[in-house]
């Protein structure tokens, strides 16, 4: 298999797909993890945030319609940082993060993704990719701005907000 | 191959496809949910349908995987998830196997599995994801810990021994595909494992996974890891060699080899339950 190429029709359209699948299966992993772990209300952030990516995922696969799309594993896109922009490293979670904290990663994942639209919509050859891109880029800076009024509804972490008074790794 | 967007919607099974119902209960930040996804990337690429697919632990926080799957799965006992899977292969060589493990499972209570395994060369994946610690039991250091990692009460000074290179075993051993991943890049992850389970033999996948609880520094490792400057080699001498300048945190495929994977031909027998029960009785 090659490598998709995200600055030419029909590769950037799976670009776009893998971004916001990929956004639902980090999302939906850290709603899970939290559930787990008694975050309750991170727990939902997070499974909403994985609802809205899905939205998107939804949209993006009608425009795709009856579009061929080049097959490609995870590994055959190129992203700028090792992952797709609008996901969140599995290494950012913690077990006692606060709204403002998990919002604040899912604001820098759209930020990343604002990036990744407004790079292509520059560098692509492709009138129609860079027409798309730029709608694209434009949405992402309105989830961007609607990420960070969300995020200042919650006050921002204490400096303590990481004691436990019986932490996980207290040896017995 | 090319198909479009409903066609692939239909035919293709995606990587959640290959995940249980389970949710995981690892520490958030553990590098084994990428891990996770890296190998669920890796199945749907290939294409593998999950009922021919079995993954088969030990025990630890990796060895829960099996767990998360939704593909067959064996939870063994700690250290013996290789005889277990090899015993799978020999009766079963249509299977896809996985093992999981971890670096204490792996390498100390099933660390003579492990060499045997690389000798015998079955055609299995043993994906070892290290974090260079026992996390389950609370903390304690492993066969691949630092000498100086003081923060166990078990070893207040330190082990003071030299850990084990799992890479240049494994080469020694005669394992016929060797690589490290990492967590911090589960579609790298996901890539080299699926080139270890389309490789013949034993292939062994090292992933620097790490544990945020017990050695929460190896969250520095996603800054540290990077691609390994040369592509893998045929060449065991030229493996042996590149060994020699690994520090630890180069990534990629060090080695495939062409050794004939060890297919013993068993004789096709029907057994009722009575005579297994019979056979098996001690």
């Amino acid at each position: 298999m090659s490598a998709v190429n995200m600055l030419e029709w029909p590769g950037f359209l799976a670009y776009s797909l893998q971004i916001e699948n990929d956004a639902v299966e980090r999302y939906t992993m850290f709603a899970e993890q939290m559930d787990v772990t008694n975050n309750p209300e991170v727990a939902e952030l997070f499974r909403e945030m994985a609802r809205l990516e899905g939205i998107h995922a939804r949209e993006i696969e009608a425009q795709i319609g009856s579009q061929a799309l080049p097959d490609g594993a995870s590994w055959e896109f190129e992203w700028p940082h090792g992952d797709a922009p609008e996901s969140v490293d599995f290494s950012d979670t913690h077990y006692l993060m606060t709204p403002y904290q998990a919002l604040t990663l899912v604001l820098e994942a759209e930020q990343r993704a604002v990036a990744f639209f407004e790079t292509v919509e520059r560098d692509s050859s492709d009138e129609k990719v860079r027409e798309l891109a730029a709608e694209f880029a434009g949405e992402e800076r309105g989830h961007v701005e609607l990420v960070r009024r969300w995020r200042d509804r919650y006050p921002p972490p204490e400096d303590d907000w990481d004691h436990d008074p019986d932490p996980p790794n207290q040896l017995e | 191959m090319v198909m479009t967007g409903g066609e692939a919607a239909e035919t293709m099974l995606k990587p959640k496809d290959y995940k249980s119902d389970t949710k995981p209960v690892w520490c958030p930040g553990c590098g084994d949910f990428s891990v996770l996804a890296a190998i669920t990337r890796a199945l749907s690429a290939l294409s593998i349908a999950p009922e021919n697919v079995a993954v088969v632990s030990g025990i630890g926080c990796s060895s829960r995987i099996p767990a998360y799957l939704d593909t067959y799965g064996f939870h063994g006992v700690h250290g013996r998830a290789l005889p277990l899977a090899t015993g799978l292969k020999i009766a079963r060589p249509d299977l896809c196997v996985l093992v999981a493990s971890g670096d204490g499972d792996g390498f100390s209570i099933g660390g003579n599995h492990f060499l045997q395994a690389c000798r015998r060369n079955v055609d299995v994946t043993y994906i070892v994801m290290d974090n260079q610690v026992y996390g389950m039991t609370k903390g304690q250091a492993s066969p691949t810990t630092e000498p100086d990692w003081d923060h166990s009460k078990l070893t207040p000074h330190g082990t003071r021994i030299n850990p084990f290179y799992p890479l240049v075993l494994a080469l020694a051993s005669g394992a016929n595909f060797i690589a490290r991943a990492s967590s911090s890049d589960p579609n790298g992850a996901a890539k080299v494992i699926s080139e270890a389970i389309e490789h013949p033999g034993f292939s062994f996948v090292q992933v620097l996974s790490p544990c945020v609880t017990f050695r929460p520094e190896q969250r520095e490792w996603k800054k540290i890891v990077r691609p390994a400057p040369i592509e893998a080699t045929t060449d065991p001498a030229a493996a042996a060699r590149r060994l020699m300048t690994d520090d630890n945190f180069y990534l990629g495929v060090l080695y495939k080899g062409s050794r004939e994977p060890f297919e013993p031909e068993i004789p096709a027998r029907l057994a009722t339950e009575r005579e297994l029960e019979e056979e098996f009785c001690v």
